[in-house]
């Protein structure tokens, strides 16, 4: 069972629907003991940083989250993903989870249209179980206009958008986080959910 | 680099599928949610529920084939059609709609697009627009499908919209619409040089060449229409490989 942070985010539903569709076993949840016993954890999220981190921070999941973190899979989707890195400056800084060394910031670029919003191509960088059985090239669909700046270790995918843009990231152990949407990314991106279940068990 | 989108549109009426040419003669032709299904399975990048009716009472129906769609469909789902106040956004937004498309109700209150875009983000603002040409060179805006023209001024009304926020316009040209001879090329080089938002290009798709000629010749980053797929004319996988063929970035 994959245990679904209910903070409020935006996402949740169309999270649970793909899901749903691929008859993999959830549960969402904002208790503790859900968590404990999920074989992993997907934390969705859109919206505005500091905004999500207080929600996070009310429902008191957070040790919880960073606990688990050390010993099951956990995905952050969209802002979730930003969610795991040390800190944003979104409106004003506030930190994150810190599962991930790096932080978040505005999409640097002056030339192109912020949001970043349509399917872009991941350019793979690093060989990960989430990309299995995926044909390239590989589409997704995003929507953002921060971005994590990390350093390339933790980086499997990204996307070109007059810069860099960290699409697909890891700790290199049970951490992952999307920058976009795979519950919106077509089959390739149920696909990735499919793996995520795969790697739970 | 971003891909250009390939948008097909499904009017609703009375939680079936239709399909206006130039607004009228409606056929009726089916299940939406299977017609979704099927677009979503051939490789649209989002997918258009119009609601034509956008009655009081059809409320109900309509948001019950946007919920039954988003069990089913994993793209990008907008949603327009007699949405006027910040609550109706909302409404649409939660039955699973990703983005929500605002027409007349934006030109006769052009606040909505500014309070839509602060609560749930530009990102899930689209404005739609049906113009036509003036006869002096211009184009004006019409509301309440093409039929009450506004005397508003394209160029300054799509430059109003960005300035309040909105993430995307979608220009429909009267003057191409069901007449299939391509889109209004000219019409959407002059919105697309006015602003920076993304400018999805509608109306006047009648054969493969009009979807590669509208992004090769214009700033259009979607190119959507209706009928030609829905009657299985062309097929989105076709046009995606014609685009492809002549060098533009297609998912």
């Amino acid at each position: 069972m994959i245990a679904v942070i209910d903070y409020g985010a935006g996402n949740l539903f169309s999270v649970c629907n793909a899901l749903q569709y691929l008859n993999i076993p959830h549960e969402v949840t904002k208790d503790t003991d859900v968590i404990n016993r999920a074989e992993a954890v997907i934390l969705p999220g859109v919206g505005a940083f500091p905004a999500a981190m207080d929600s996070l921070r009310a429902t008191g999941l957070i040790g919880a989250i960073r606990e688990n973190a050390q010993k099951k899979p956990l995905l952050g989707i969209c802002l979730g993903m930003q969610m795991l890195f040390d800190r944003s400056d979104e409106n004003g800084l506030c930190n994150g989870l810190g599962l991930i060394p790096g932080e978040v910031h505005r999409i640097p670029s002056k030339r192109v249209i912020i949001p970043h919003m349509g399917w872009n191509e991941l350019v793979i960088t690093q060989d990960s179980p989430l990309l299995r059985s995926i044909e390239k090239p590989v589409y997704t669909y995003f929507v953002h206009s921060y971005q994590a700046f990390c350093n390339d270790r933790y980086i499997i995918a990204y996307s070109d958008y007059d810069g860099k843009i960290p699409a697909l990231v890891t700790d290199g152990k049970f951490v992952f986080g999307a920058q976009y949407h795979p519950e919106k990314s077509g089959e390739k991106g149920l696909q990735m959910l499919r793996n995520f279940e795969e790697m739970a068990k | 680099m971003l891909a250009k989108r390939i948008i097909p549109c499904l009017d609703v009426r009375h939680g079936k599928v239709v399909k206006g040419v130039n607004f009228m003669g409606v056929k009726d032709v089916g299940d939406p949610v299977a017609c979704a299904a099927e677009y979503n399975r051939q490789g649209a990048d989002e997918i258009v529920f119009y609601d034509i009716v956008a009655s009081h009472e059809g409320r109900g129906t309509f948001l019950d084939v946007v919920r039954e769609t988003a069990k089913q469909v994993f793209v990008p789902l907008t949603v327009g059609g007699g949405i006027a106040t910040v609550n109706d956004m909302r409404e649409t937004l939660r039955a699973g709609a990703d983005k929500i498309s605002i027409n007349s109700a934006a030109v006769k209150n052009p606040q909505l697009i500014s309070d839509g875009a602060e609560i749930f983000g530009s990102q899930c603002i689209v404005v739609g627009i049906d113009a036509k040409r003036d006869g002096k060179g211009g184009y004006t805006v019409y509301v309440n499908g093409g039929r009450i023209d506004m005397h508003v001024d394209l160029l300054k009304w799509v430059e109003e919209i960005e300035q309040r926020g909105a993430g995307e316009i979608c220009l429909n040209s009267i003057d191409t619409d069901g007449v299939r001879g391509g889109f209004d090329l000219e019409m959407l080089q002059a919105v697309c040089s006015r602003v920076r938002i993304p400018v999805i290009a509608s109306g006047g798709a009648g054969k493969l060449g009009d979807f590669a000629e509208a992004f090769l010749k214009t700033g259009a980053t979607a190119a959507l229409a209706a009928s030609l797929f829905h009657f299985g004319e062309l097929t989105i996988p076709q046009v995606k490989a014609d685009c492809r063929s002549k060098g533009i970035p297609m998912r």
